[in-house]
């Protein structure tokens, strides 16, 4: 690291800096009008960053976010005009019922695919606006008045110049911490939700978890926003939390794109504005007033998607100086699992193991044991159900008959993050890593059971230390495997045969006891498969034990202790490698009659 | 409540059911072909319903000058395509022929046939001859160029072409809201209970129109290729489907079902121009329950909703939406415990 680093990384943010401080001026230099504006933007970049997070990163649609930012703003509205109570307490109160709300309806859907969560929080998002419209006492669609100001330390909020603190406190504050978040042990694994939810629950993520986790994060945000905006008009209405205003929120997140937590900041913006030139310069340009604001508006937004289906933020990054990540420093070693030396005893038993898949059977009462600290290889022909018999062991598939034990204890049946924990790392035959995240974020993933760090931790950037750790441990076994040239390439650019590679440096990143390699050598050239071999041998030597489903039989022969043969879904023969090349059987299988 | 009201709120639920059904079936055969969500689909009601009754006062339907419009994009549209492709003289004529000249003989035809007032069965043909026009267009315009998209940026683009069709309805039809009349007036007595004429018209059509599509899917080469498409949409592009005739043809049979469901609904309600969008939820609500997969189910589901809504609006008329909609969090509560779900998305 050279001396000028830190003032380099500080002047190289200066687009962020600058934008600070025209946030910090604008109220003392800029008409009523446009702090007003600036206000609403405030608060619709709150939600629009919960929505960029849950919906942009985690691909999980709400359309309730406006009822969100209602229940806050009612809250409040109900509390301190009809008891009397103090805001900050009403605030307490509405996060509250959100997060009741919001796990509820987690619940309900989350531990489903895709239209099950859009759909309840539509279904709820429309109950409340009418709720808030019909019960007595709130005013009907009429609303709530007489909302106190809020005040701090005695300073009544009345102004809007001086309210724009607030929201603007509230919102950076939201901003760095969601930044921090998606830059985090959790934010790695947010963003494989989208798409990559089997390789995450094998390096042991509870997907569904996780993703009311995100589902919750974000409705806190709605609710912050809401109560905000109750005690800034001082006056509460259903409108501004019906479905259409849910809609905005999604569109501003989407024309925002989810690459950077300012995405969502440059959707509020853009959408607000949009809206505010429509609506004032549309009547004056065609005479008279209608629909053709919204039509206008629609229109602009199918163009915009159709030009940039990512949003804008990825066209906004390419023309700021782009920052070249630094690689990660010497840190403490994490805490290494403790494996008995290659002691021969059963590590993984395998008993009568089926799966049907209908009528098909897939593996048949298929038996076998790898012992602790060898190399056991799993060969058969296309089609034999080897990859099947693997996912039956990761937890991938759920057992018909039979058993599963590892280390002693059964898991068959266990989730696959139950089972990870467990010490089982794996590979996958169709590769699975995040494209567009680095190589070295990639393999970080697996470390996550490696370190506890929670939301708050990770908002908060206290989970430095536990960071640094991982990273470095990351960028070892990326260097361990031969890619250290890669470590911030995105993984997707990378060539298949090295993506095998990559998966691996993320299996080993986990620390496991039991190393589960699907076909880790297709695509590998000569080169590289003598040094996988060599890196295998000597993970073996360190204690390591090693399941190996491979076709490539040179490379198998020489690496491998003893072999298991499979054939349509039975065990056709066991043994030493130099057996089973003459077993006739499996000659047969490979090869035809002889 | 006795059973004859309750009898009376079954054959309403069962009506507006078949309804929903038509309209869940249309939103499952969008998405399993193309992916999107067609929020839109509720607007292809509104259109129905409201063309309808324009012709019912010999006015033209305004909507073709929307249809004239969009034949117009779609046509610069794929002849800049086809010159960048520089394609053959032939695919240019067939181009204009397809996107520009067959919806404007739909415009001239409503045009000339407007005035005359014809009788009522006419009139419906025409009505949803003219909003079925709509629909391949608005594939070509605003679907196809981003096809290939997420499912997300597809939803969005989806409720961006509600919001302009939403608000051309508005432009186009007035904010007044509009009856049509009725097919029949026949009332019967079965079984002590009085049944309408009308209802049973919509059961009837309802289920013709269900059977037909069965027919077309499993019978026809166009519908196995759209069947195909939606099970494998790779599968189906390497033996020569084209995706985007799929999505073209599919969104066509969309706009049909929902002008339909739009004349359907006519009489039994008022429509306004904005009334599509609740009653496509309803339908969008019937096919979440059938999971946005299965035909029957989501039918099922469309006929659910369609008795709850009517059994709430006697019990709770003020709160019907919320029962309606809150009902479906025990349903999807129901389907979560039911499933053991493990996919990857997308």
């Amino acid at each position: 690291m050279s001396a000028g680093a830190p003032r380099s990384a500080f002047v190289r943010r200066w687009p962020v800096w600058a934008t600070l401080a025209a946030l910090a001026v604008a109220p003392a230099v800029v008409p009523q009008f446009y702090v007003t504006l600036l206000n609403y933007i405030g608060l619709y970049s709150l939600v629009a960053l919960g929505l960029m997070l849950l919906t942009g990163v985690a691909g999980q649609t709400s359309f309730g976010q406006a009822a969100f930012v209602g229940v806050g703003a009612y809250a409040t509205a109900i509390l301190t005009t009809m008891f009397g109570w103090s805001p900050w307490l009403t605030l307490l109160i509405g996060l509250l019922a959100t997060a009741a709300i919001a796990m509820m309806l987690g619940f309900v859907t989350l531990r489903m695919s895709g239209h099950f969560l859009p759909l309840a929080t539509i279904a709820w998002g429309i109950s409340l606006f009418y709720l808030f419209g019909t019960l007595p006492n709130l005013g009907g669609f009429t609303g709530l008045t007489g909302i106190p100001a809020l005040s701090i330390f005695g300073f009544e909020l009345r102004q809007e110049r001086h309210f724009y603190y607030l929201i603007w406190a509230i919102a950076l504050a939201a901003l760095w911490g969601t930044h921090n978040l998606l830059d985090s042990r959790l934010g790695r694994a947010v963003r494989a939700l989208k798409g990559s939810l089997t390789m995450a629950e094998a390096f042991g993520v509870d997907g569904a978890k996780l993703k009311s986790i995100v589902f919750l994060y974000a409705a806190l945000l709605a609710c912050v926003s809401g109560w905000l905006y109750a005690h800034l008009q001082r006056f509460v209405n259903p409108t501004p939390f019906s479905l259409t205003a849910s809609i905005e929120y999604l569109f501003m997140a989407v024309v925002g794109g989810a690459g950077n937590v300012w995405g969502a900041v440059i959707g509020a913006t853009l959408i607000t504005l949009l809206k505010e030139v429509l609506q004032d310069f549309l009547p004056k340009l065609l005479g008279q007033t209608g629909q053709f604001e919204v039509i206008v508006f629609g229109i602009l937004i199918v163009v915009l998607l159709q030009r940039a289906p990512d949003g804008l933020t990825p066209l906004v990054q390419r023309l700021l100086p782009r920052r070249r990540p630094a690689d990660p420093a010497p840190a403490p070693a994490l805490a290494h699992r403790a494996v008995a030396a290659a002691t021969g005893r059963p590590l993984l038993e395998v008993l009568d193991a089926t799966k049907e898949f209908g009528g098909l059977v897939a593996v048949n009462n298929l038996s076998f044991e790898l012992r602790q600290g060898e190399i056991l290889g799993l060969i058969g022909p296309n089609g034999a159900g080897k990859s099947t018999m693997f996912n039956l062991i990761s937890g991938l598939l759920p057992l018909t008959r039979g058993n599963v034990r590892f280390n002693g204890e059964t898991i068959s049946g266990l989730a696959p993050y139950h089972i990870a924990a467990r010490g089982l790392a794996r590979t996958f035959q169709h590769v699975k890593l995040i494209g567009q995240m680095s190589v070295l974020d990639n393999v970080a993933l697996g470390a996550f059971l490696r370190t506890r760090s929670g939301v708050a931790k990770a908002c908060l950037k206290l989970d430095g230390d536990d960071e640094a750790r991982v990273r470095y441990l990351a960028a070892q076994q990326i260097r361990r495997v031969g890619l250290g040239a890669q470590l911030h390439d995105a993984a997707g650019s990378l060539p298949l045969g090295k993506q095998r590679v990559v998966e691996i440096a993320r299996a080993l990143a986990a620390d496991p006891a039991l190393l589960l390699l699907d076909e880790p050598a297709a695509g590998l050239r000569y080169a590289e498969k003598q040094e996988l071999a060599n890196l295998l041998r000597q993970l073996q030597g360190e204690g390591m034990s090693i399941l190996l489903v491979e076709h490539d039989m040179d490379f198998v022969m020489g690496l491998t202790h003893r072999l298991v043969v499979m054939d349509f879904g039975q065990k056709l023969a066991e043994g030493l490698p130099a057996d089973i090349q003459r077993n006739p059987a499996v000659r047969e299988a490979y090869l035809g009659a002889a | 409540m006795n059973l004859q009201i309750a009898a009376l709120l079954a054959q309403d639920g069962l009506t507006n059911g078949a309804i929903y059904a038509l309209l869940a079936l249309a939103l499952v055969l969008v998405f399993a072909v193309t992916r999107v969500v067609f929020v839109p689909q509720g607007e292809f009601v509104a259109f129905g319903a409201l063309s309808l009754a324009a012709l019912q006062n010999g006015a033209v339907p305004k909507t073709i000058w929307l249809l004239l419009a969009m034949a117009v994009i779609a046509t610069i549209l794929e002849l800049v395509a086809l010159a960048r492709r520089r394609a053959a003289a032939r695919a240019y004529m067939l181009a204009v022929a397809g996107w520009l000249v067959a919806p404007a003989l739909v415009a001239a035809l409503l045009w000339f046939a407007a005035p005359l007032k014809l009788a009522l069965g006419w009139q419906v043909c025409l009505a949803i001859l003219s909003v079925t026009a709509i629909g391949p267009l608005l594939y070509r315009i605003a679907i196809q160029p981003v096809a290939q998209g997420s499912v997300l940026v597809l939803l969005i683009v989806a409720v961006a072409v509600h919001f302009v069709l939403g608000g051309m309805g508005l432009l186009f039809f007035g904010a007044e809201g509009s009856r049509t009349p009725a097919f029949t007036d026949a009332m019967y007595q079965l079984g002590g209970i009085n049944v309408s004429g009308q209802s049973l018209y919509v059961y009837g059509v309802s289920a013709l129109a269900i059977g037909g599509l069965y027919w077309a899917f499993s019978q026809t080469l166009y519908g196995k290729a759209l069947m195909a498409t939606a099970f494998n949409r790779v599968g189906a592009r390497l033996v020569g489907i084209s995706p985007n005739f799929a999505g073209a043809l599919t969104l066509t049979v969309a706009a049909a079902l929902g002008a339909f469901s739009g004349v359907l609904i006519g009489p039994i309600t008022t429509v306004y121009y904005d009334s599509g969008f609740l009653v496509g939820l309803k339908g969008f609500v019937g096919a979440i329950i059938g999971g946005l997969v299965s035909y029957p189910l989501a039918a099922a589901g469309a006929l659910l909703i369609g008795l709850i809504e009517s059994y709430a609006s006697f019990w709770a008329s003020q709160y019907k939406e919320v029962i309606v909609f809150t009902l479906i969090i025990p349903v999807l509560l129901w389907r979560s415990l039911k499933t053991r779900h493990h996919e990857e998305d997308q």
